[in-house]
């Protein structure tokens, strides 16, 4: 019975963290973000919040309304 | 069709994540689009500001920017540049990022091969009359 018990926390404890682990993953990806490549192949990753982000970012969705209007 | 239109549709028959793409130089005049003119113009000027941003971003010692993609939740902007020229293009949400540059990087090359190909016009040349033949 205490076995059953333990079995089954971990189980919820195992799931639970997954789950967690799966939302931060996916509301990561949905963060609008922007990479830039310079020539000689330094990137850049910029994300909505970043300083210099927000300006870029805002272009960038100009640029898609327009593609779609 | 002119080589810049064939590129263009090249592209959006190979490439169907692109949903709208436009060529353009460094000061912003349009070369060829996918769209109507009104569109690519102002797709070309919110492109170029978009490239002027992200320039802003260069790391110290840093060399010029040559691609950039942002990824929204409504659809990606990408924007590869060769010498002169730039393409700028959006797609679909969760676009398959190095295809899309590839096939940019493609048409971008051809069309700048095309205009390195066409033959310069040739310089008129004018001959003296020498002094004995003037009247």
């Amino acid at each position: 019975m205490r076995s059953r018990s333990f079995v089954t926390g971990f189980v919820l404890a195992a799931g639970s963290a997954t789950a967690a682990v799966a939302l931060r993953r996916r509301a990561t990806r949905r963060r609008d973000r922007a990479e830039l490549y310079f020539a000689e192949g330094t990137p850049v990753s910029l994300t909505e919040g970043q300083p210099g982000a927000d300006r870029l970012l805002q272009h960038a969705r100009e640029l898609l309304a327009t593609a779609r209007s | 069709m002119a080589p810049t239109a064939q590129a263009l549709a090249d592209l959006t028959e190979i490439s169907t994540q692109v949903e709208a793409a436009v060529i353009l130089d460094r000061e912003g005049t349009v070369i060829g689009s996918t769209v109507d003119d009104e569109r690519a113009g102002r797709l070309a000027s919110s492109a170029l500001e978009l490239v002027r941003a992200a320039e802003e971003s260069r790391p110290e010692g840093a060399e010029e920017l040559v691609q950039l993609d942002v990824a929204l939740r409504d659809g990606s902007v990408f924007v590869a540049a060769d010498g002169d020229r730039l393409i700028a293009a959006t797609t679909r949400p969760d676009p398959t990022v190095g295809l899309v540059f590839y096939d940019l990087k493609s048409c971008l090359r051809g069309v700048s091969e095309e205009a390195e190909a066409k033959p310069k016009p040739r310089r008129r040349t004018t001959t003296k009359k020498k002094d004995d033949e003037k009247p």
